[in-house]
């Protein structure tokens, strides 16, 4: 196998580690789910020297390739530099967690989650096809949605769950549509045809719908303005959480998509107005809003949307130095940022508040982490020596070589260096307020270092801001490089990593940045003050107002549509259909078509005139049932007689032995239900019913009247032609039920069985008051079985069953076959239960109708594998004539066979059915105790 | 011909219909028998309406459309199945239920309100 696929799939297998280990100790527990993931980690970092030097790694399984629909993943630059954070910080955030959490979580369940998420996240970096990018996109917003939910006792953390899964849930179909559309453009779904089609993207049409919408699945994912404000309510999460999902990884997503797909959609006035627009204003906004926070991780939580709102522009500037900048930064942010949400979990786990009115001075108390903290913030804040200052110099110089906005350009460099000061203003207030700043204020425990091993990743990470801010090339250079080889599909321009530039103006900046913040951060009372006097506006309150809205609305909806009245579902069908089928008839013309219309005759007429009289009588007699179950019947034998004028013979045979079971079965049920309908619709809802069948009925006459009006073009000839070459049978409509569409026919006697199968359970435990005498209280008669009725019918017996089979043999030929005979030894049978009763039955007849119903079907089954025997397709059938003395010749058939099958499906259905309701009637019926 | 064919068709269809409608198990059951009578009577006219031509290889001139009337053959068999199905899942709920209406309860209506309200006084 791959090396490629077991990337995925070895995280993907990783998520059951944890849910059988978790009785184990949570160290052991902890180690052995971080086993998968690191053995993922090591065949990552064996592919990574050749993708260095500039190959691509692809692996597809065609799946629907009609579709385009495959599983393909792929390994470039940027997917390594991405699958290297991810598995990377997964890894110290598996360890940081063993020490975060306490005894009471359930670490199993977390870290099943945590694996979830890392396996979607690297779906989504390393795959190859959109669509199945797209499947993993969504599956990070729902592993995510767990995990903030993990602490699900609190209200918060169920609050910012469905908020976060909302929006970027929503911003995910957004995508979809927009991934759609691309696919469709391009005529592929492949990524690599995408990447390379882009001036054909750029030149259509629906050009602009699809950035708009991927660009919406980007912004929602990434917490860019105005999507912002899921990210600071998504920190209920538990603080591993928020270092790898909301900082390092996930938010990371939208970011990443926009990097991918930048040879595609990059590179015109809507992609830089919309992206850096966005990302100045969430730049400036998310600033601003970390400088007022008091909680530790809201700060962090709105410097991570600062941050992104960062690289958000640097990706809309439409330089690709612009883009190398960018990428810089992804590494150094998730670097520092996961490295002080992992402080910051340290501070909130060993003091027990995370409020930096009440952190005060924890230098003396914890001076090692307090030392880690600060060189990341510091890193944050751009100082030099650590890596924020390199990319951030980078972002500097950008701004100033840009010239997006025409004549008013110059507001940007300005506007950078403002975010740069607010950069510097609350990474110091990060410092100071927490370590410096007087001594702690009411902390519910005395804070102290946390175990050695919780703060190795965070020794890791910042060891790693040191390492990229000394030495930049030598650490990330290369990595860099092909990365930005892949985001850019091809031509990367020259771009210098040292860490000394001389003086120029992006140089300035950071100095002005400096300076400004540390004046900011010095008159922050005044701005306290000032901030002070706008209303707090929750975004949880009055994202939840809407939700709640959203809600009652739906259910009185619900409540409207679905009140558990199956009548009012029938009038919103009926209503339905009358919309649905009306519509097209406006289109048509005329009514009447061309075909020549068969002259009138008395009969017919007569016969048209008894059905009406007979369908209406059935209406107009409705309650009083026994008279309606008697002109229906009337109905049911003109049908048959339609069927047999309308040259069917096989039909009217059908329809007349089926018409016979049928009002049988409707009797004997009517002596289980009330005998009258009593009246109750108001006229009001007799008139809209009448109504509604009226237009209906008209409409259904209509189609079919202009259908017979109109000539036919029907496949049928090729029936006629092979029906006795092909399948050996004269008889056309038999040949196709048993040969051509044979597959059909099993189909449909398998869901006669089931049919029957399933009454049989229903009036298994029925139990239902026997009436002793009718609606009149006359007593039903005590003579049940009739001694004439007991001797014609036992005589007529074998001569039915004669019928029966004459009817059955001769079907392949001449009217008649399998469901015909059936139905006519079905009738048969009945009239004895009729005649002599259940009991005489069962001590005669020793059939068990469930092992015919299955017998049959199992024969027809067998029938149509015994072709594969002769290496022919399903339900191929054969014949051959044969002759023998005094017999003559005769013909054998497979599709005889077959027939048989269909016969006992037939017989045993109907007689499961109507044997099982008759016993109800008799002493024989189960009787059940009743509990007591 | 093919005129009052159309009417019968489309008159089984309303009264069918009209019925399915109605609130009592039994009533939708015979609507539903009388709507499979209409919907096959359509469908096997879909070939077109002839007389005397029954597809029997060699027993006429010209030969109806078989397969509608295969299609309404199995329809008719799957038909009665269905029937069945529905009537005794109204019995079953009767039994279960105690009434049989087809909501599973008898709906209140401002009469039935007042008559019991009455009845309370």
């Amino acid at each position: 196998m791959n090396t490629l696929l077991c990337i995925p799939l070895l995280v993907l297998l990783g998520t059951l580690v944890p849910l059988c280990s978790t009785r184990y100790s949570r160290t052991a527990c902890a180690f052995l789910t971080a086993a998968l993931p690191a053995v993922a980690l090591f065949l990552v970092l064996q592919l990574a020297p050749a993708i260095l030097d500039g190959q691509r790694f692809q692996t597809a399984i065609e799946w629907v390739p009609s579709l385009g629909l495959s599983l393909a993943f792929r390994l470039d630059g940027l997917s390594l530099l991405f699958s290297l954070l991810i598995l990377g910080i997964g890894l110290l955030v598996i360890l940081y967690a063993r020490y975060y959490l306490s005894s009471n979580d359930n670490i199993g369940k977390f870290f099943c989650y945590l694996i979830l998420f890392m396996f979607a996240m690297l779906g989504v970096v390393m795959s190859d096809n959109l669509i199945q990018m797209w499947v993993f996109w969504e599956l990070t917003s729902i592993s995510s949605f767990l995990l903030i939910s993990f602490w699900g006792h609190k209200s918060d953390a169920r609050k910012g769950a469905r908020m976060a899964l909302t929006i970027t849930g929503t911003g995910g179909l957004f995508l979809l549509a927009g991934l759609l559309m691309l696919g469709n453009v391009v005529g592929s779904f492949e990524l690599q045809t995408v990447l390379d089609s882009g001036d054909m993207i750029r030149a259509s049409s629906t050009y602009p719908i699809i950035t708009v919408l991927i660009l919406i699945g980007a912004f929602t994912k990434s917490a860019q303005f105005p999507f912002h404000f899921w990210l600071p309510n998504a920190m209920a999460a538990p603080t591993p959480v928020s270092a790898y999902l909301h900082s390092a990884t996930m938010v990371k997503a939208g970011i990443f998509l926009m990097a991918r797909f930048y040879p595609s959609l990059a590179g015109t006035d809507l992609w830089f107005l919309m992206v850096s627009m966005t990302g100045l204003a969430t730049f400036l906004l998310g600033g601003y809003l970390a400088l007022f926070q008091h909680d530790l991780k809201g700060l962090l939580a709105n410097s991570t949307i600062s941050h992104l709102g960062l690289i958000t522009l640097l990706l809309g500037m439409g330089s690709d130095l612009a883009l190398v900048a960018a990428i810089f930064h992804i590494i150094n942010h998730a670097t520092f940022k996961a490295s002080l949400f992992m402080a910051a979990g340290i501070i909130d786990h060993e003091s027990g508040s995370r409020d930096m009115r009440q952190l005060n001075g924890l230098w003396k108390y914890m001076p090692y982490t307090a030392t880690l903290a600060m060189v990341a913030s510091m890193a944050m804040a751009g100082v030099p020596l650590l890596n924020g200052f390199l990319s951030k110099e980078m972002f500097f110089n950008e701004t100033l070589h840009q010239n997006s906005l025409g004549s008013i350009s110059w507001m940007v460099p300005v506007l950078a260096t403002l975010g740069g000061v607010l950069s510097v203003a609350y990474s110091l207030r990060f410092i100071h307020d927490v370590f410096f700043n007087g001594e702690p204020i009411n902390l519910p425990k005395t804070p102290h270092e946390p175990p050695r091993y919780m703060r190795v990743p965070v020794e890791v990470l910042v060891a790693l801001c040191l390492a990229v801010g000394i030495f930049p090339s030598f650490i990330v250079g290369d990595l860099l490089y092909s990365a930005s080889n892949a985001a850019l599909n091809g031509d990367v321009p020259s771009y210098s990593l040292a860490i000394w530039h001389g003086f120029n103006i992006p140089l300035l900046m950071s100095a002005i940045a400096l300076v400004g913040g540390l004046v900011v951060y010095y008159n922050r009372q005044h701005l306290f003050k000032f901030q002070a006097q706008f209303p707090t506006n929750d975004p949880k309150i009055l994202f939840e107002r809407a939700i709640q809205q959203l809600v009652s609305k739906a259910t009185w909806f619900i409540g409207f549509t679905e009140n558990g009245s199956l009548q009012r579902y029938m009038y919103f069908l009926m209503m339905l259909t009358i919309v649905v089928s009306a519509y097209p008839l406006l289109d048509l013309d005329a009514t009447a078509g061309h075909r020549p219309e068969i002259p009138l005759d008395a009969l017919s007429i007569t016969g048209a005139v008894l059905l009406s009289l007979a369908s209406l009588a059935t209406v107009i007699w409705h309650r009083r049932r026994m008279v309606a179950l008697l002109t229906l019947s009337v109905v049911g034998l003109i049908v048959t007689l339609a069927f047999a004028r309308f040259s069917a013979p096989d039909l009217a045979l059908t329809q007349l032995s089926v018409e016979v079971v049928t009002i049988i079965l409707l009797m004997l049920a009517l002596f289980f239900l009330p005998q009258k309908t009593p009246k109750e619709s108001s006229p009001r809802r007799v008139v809209r019913d009448l109504g509604i069948s009226a237009m209906i009925g008209g409409i259904v006459g209509t189609v079919i009247f202009a259908l017979m009006t109109r000539p036919l073009d029907t496949i049928s000839d090729f029936f006629t032609e092979n029906s006795k070459t092909g399948g050996g049978g004269t008889n056309v409509v038999n040949v196709i039920l048993v040969d051509f569409r044979g597959f059909d026919t099993l189909g449909e006697i398998t869901v006669l069985g089931i049919a029957a199968l399933g009454i049989f359970k229903l009036i298994a435990r029925m139990r239902l008051y026997m009436p002793s005498s009718n609606e009149q209280g006359r007593p039903w008669s005590s003579d049940r079985h009739p001694l004439m009725l007991s001797v014609v019918s036992q005589s007529l017996l074998p001569l039915a069953l004669l019928v029966s089979a004459y009817i059955f043999l001769r079907g392949h030929n001449m009217p008649g076959g399998g469901f015909i005979a059936g139905l006519i030894t079905s009738v048969a049978i009945i009239q004895q239960y009729v005649a002599h009763g259940v009991d005489w039955i069962k001590d005669r007849l020793k059939l068990d109708y469930q092992i015919m119903i299955g017998s049959g079907i199992g024969i027809a089954t067998l029938t149509g594998l015994g072709s594969w025997l002769f290496g022919r397709p399903f339900l191929t059938s054969w014949f051959d004539y044969f002759y023998l003395p005094v017999i003559g010749k005769f013909e054998l058939a497979s599709a005889m066979l077959f027939d048989l099958g269909v016969f006992l499906t037939v017989v045993g259905a109907t007689m499961l059915i109507l044997a099982n309701l008759g016993q109800l009637t008799t002493s024989e019926r189960a009787v059940y105790e009743e509990e007591a | 011909m093919e005129g009052i064919y159309a009417f019968c068709v489309g008159l089984m269809t309303a009264c069918g219909i009209f019925l399915t409608l109605r609130g009592r198990t039994f009533s939708v059951v015979v609507g539903l028998t009388l709507l499979s009578y209409a919907v096959n009577l359509f469908l096997f006219a879909s070939g077109r309406l002839k007389l005397d031509a029954a597809a029997v290889l060699g027993m006429s001139e010209e030969y109806g459309d078989p397969l509608p009337q295969a299609l309404v053959l199995t329809a008719i068999v799957i038909g009665f199945a269905m029937t069945a199905f529905a009537v005794i899942l109204a019995m079953r709920a009767r039994a279960d239920l105690g009434n049989d209406h087809v909501d599973g309860r008898i709906p209140q209506t401002k009469e039935s309100a007042r008559q019991k309200a009455g009845g309370q006084r």
